[in-house]
């Protein structure tokens, strides 16, 4: 079991490496990718049984799915740091003829992904067709799914939390990134999700909300409930409010950092507050 | 009709499908149906009932059961989809696009009750644009067979292909009169040889321009009928081949004119070798209610239609 004070080593680093990643093709999502580094890093460092000797059909480990596939710099960090591929692949984030697509992707075979993602609502789907395989197999491993919020106007998502609850795949613990932000403003702006905690409990789901998504410690204990309150004929969500644009100061707490990079100047401040705990991959 | 060609009695395509799924379930222990509550329409009771396990009721919920069969292929599985071809397709473009042929996952897509032949539930259902959604999706292959045994000889031999797939069938009862090892991916199925005019037809409308064919044979036109199952990946090498002797075509599809089987045929010979081509096929309409029969007549997929088709083609020569 790896440190709280390790783990959050490494959520410095996975910071850092959003930021360059961004900043050096000028484009991507820093701000949900900042604001979902914690869990992120908790799952895959400390939570999941998964196998960086990465092969798609993943029998005999936990899997993960990202529905909100636009956070790709943080995947791609955690994934390269956990070993799935060279951290200096990381370079090419964006870039012509990389693995490392603006949205997630199989198409080019980068290790630790195993359906592209980006267009969103489908990953709830796509990890319970996951959760259901392992159930045929008799595997007793379970499947993550991260989504964003906004990503909940999808009429699709409904689908798949109405399917899980009636068919009781209780070995899949979706999580959504409740940071109350999207494209064009607030959640409640732009189309309220009204009630969301009564909303899943409504179909059938086991409900948890995680009040600080950006504390590590917090993280793992709501994973662990996650993993207790699972096998008992629910599926199971964590609401986890989070910051979006966390451990930057500049971009918490607006939406202005969803899908823009920062330039320059903005790169060296925000690197001046993450802390190199890991080693840069050189640009 | 031709001595080789006999109809054996009409069947749906429809029951093609649903006996070889059933075959599937005892021989291939991979295989996982879906369904989107149209599981007797698709011949999908015996499966369910040999394989409960293995079948996925996912209600009306299409973009959910495409996620989810995409997520059972990550799992090892082999998963079937079932519904109408409308709400195989148009309804879930998007997640069939990213989450199955983008990311490469061996689902099979099969759709029933396409095209015209639908019949009394019209336009909403009938859909005519399918082939075209599905065959422009890098990676996919598009297969609509034409009788009961060719329908269920695909569906056996896509359990075995590695990759996704269309499988596009349909409602009505039809006649059954190709061979049952007659069928394989991709190679299309010469069923009438001739050197006046090579008539390429896919789906339903292929025993239609059998017919057609017997029918100009009276009048001295040797048709050579060609069945394109297989629309992509296409059988290039056939078409040309049949094209280098008859020196012009007629397509047939119950389907869109725009983006359908007569354009892949077009775009290869505009290429490699062009030549007069009439289409028979849907002219920028949609469809309405009505049999069967009358539907084809009224937008212009009928016999007689081919017949002309063939008489002004030979005329362009």
């Amino acid at each position: 079991m790896a440190s709280i004070a390790y783990l959050q080593q490494v959520a410095s680093q996975v910071r850092r490496d959003i930021i360059r990643q961004v900043a050096a093709v000028a484009s991507g999502h820093p701000g949900g990718s900042l604001g979902c580094t914690d869990f992120l890093v908790a799952l895959y460092f400390e939570i999941m049984q998964n196998n960086p000797s990465f092969y798609m059909e993943g029998k005999g480990e936990d899997l993960f799915f990202l529905s909100n596939g636009h956070i790709s710099p943080a995947w791609y960090s955690v994934l390269a740091r956990r070993g799935y591929f060279e951290v200096s692949e990381l370079a090419t984030f964006r870039k012509l003829n990389s693995r490392l697509q603006g949205h997630p992707a199989t198409h080019e075979g980068l290790p630790g992904i195993r359906v592209a993602s980006g267009s969103l609502g489908q990953g709830i789907s796509v990890a319970i067709g996951a959760a259901l395989a392992k159930k045929m197999d008799n595997d007793a491993h379970f499947i993550y799914c991260l989504t964003g919020d906004g990503e909940l106007q999808e009429g699709q998502i409904w689908e798949a939390v109405m399917f899980a609850a009636h068919n009781k795949v209780d070995n899949l613990i979706v999580t959504v990134d409740w940071n109350g932000q999207q494209i064009d403003g607030s959640n409640d702006k732009v189309l309220s999700l009204g009630d969301l905690p009564l909303k899943w409990k409504s179909f059938g789901w086991e409900v948890l909300i995680l009040e600080n998504g950006n504390d590590i410690q917090s993280i793992i204990d709501a994973l662990h409930q996650a993993k207790l309150l699972s096998g008992k004929g629910k599926p199971v969500v964590i609401l986890m409010k989070t910051e979006m644009g966390f451990g930057v100061d500049f971009m918490m707490g607006t939406h202005k950092w969803h899908g823009s990079a920062p330039n320059a100047e903005q790169t060296a401040n925000a690197l001046s507050q993450l802390e190199e705990t890991l080693g840069d991959y050189p640009l | 009709m031709s001595n080789k060609i006999i109809n054996t009695g009409n069947r749906a395509t429809r029951e093609g499908f649903g006996e070889a799924l059933a075959e599937l379930g005892r021989t291939n222990k991979n295989v996982v149906a879906l369904c989107a509550d149209l599981l007797g329409s698709l011949n999908m009771q015996t499966f369910i009932a040999e394989n409960p396990d293995r079948f996925v009721q996912v209600g009306i919920a299409e973009a959910n059961m495409m996620g989810i069969a995409a997520g059972l292929a990550i799992g090892g599985k082999i998963p079937f989809t079932g519904t109408f071809a409308n709400f195989s397709t148009g309804r879930v473009y998007d997640q069939i696009r990213q989450s199955i042929a983008y990311s490469d996952k061996n689902v099979k897509i099969c759709a029933s009750h396409a095209g015209l032949t639908l019949g009394e539930d019209g336009a909403t259902h009938q859909i005519l644009e399918d082939i075209g959604m599905m065959k422009m999706l890098p990676g996919m292959t598009v297969i609509n067979p034409c009788d009961f045994n060719q329908t269920k000889a695909a569906t056996l031999a896509i359990a075995d292909f590695h990759g996704p797939v269309y499988l596009r069938f349909g409602r009505p009862s039809w006649p059954n009169f190709t061979s049952v090892d007659s069928f394989e991916i991709g190679k299309a199925l010469l069923l009438q040889e001739g050197t006046d005019v090579s008539i390429f037809a896919t789906g339903h409308l292929v025993w239609t321009a059998l017919e057609a064919a017997q029918e100009v044979a009276a009048l001295g036109i040797r048709c050579e009928v060609i069945n394109i199952h297989t629309i992509k990946p296409l059988d290039n090498q056939a078409i040309l081949d049949s094209v280098s002797k008859t020196k012009c075509v007629v397509s047939c599809e119950e389907h869109q004119r725009n983006g359908g089987l007569g354009d892949s045929i077009a775009q290869l010979l505009s290429q490699k070798m062009p030549v007069p081509q009439e289409y028979i096929a849907v002219i920028d309409s949609f469809g309405e209610s009505g049999k069967p029969n009358d539907l084809l007549e009224k937008y212009g997929l009928g016999k007689k239609d081919i017949i002309a088709a063939i008489q002004n083609v030979i005329k362009r020569k």
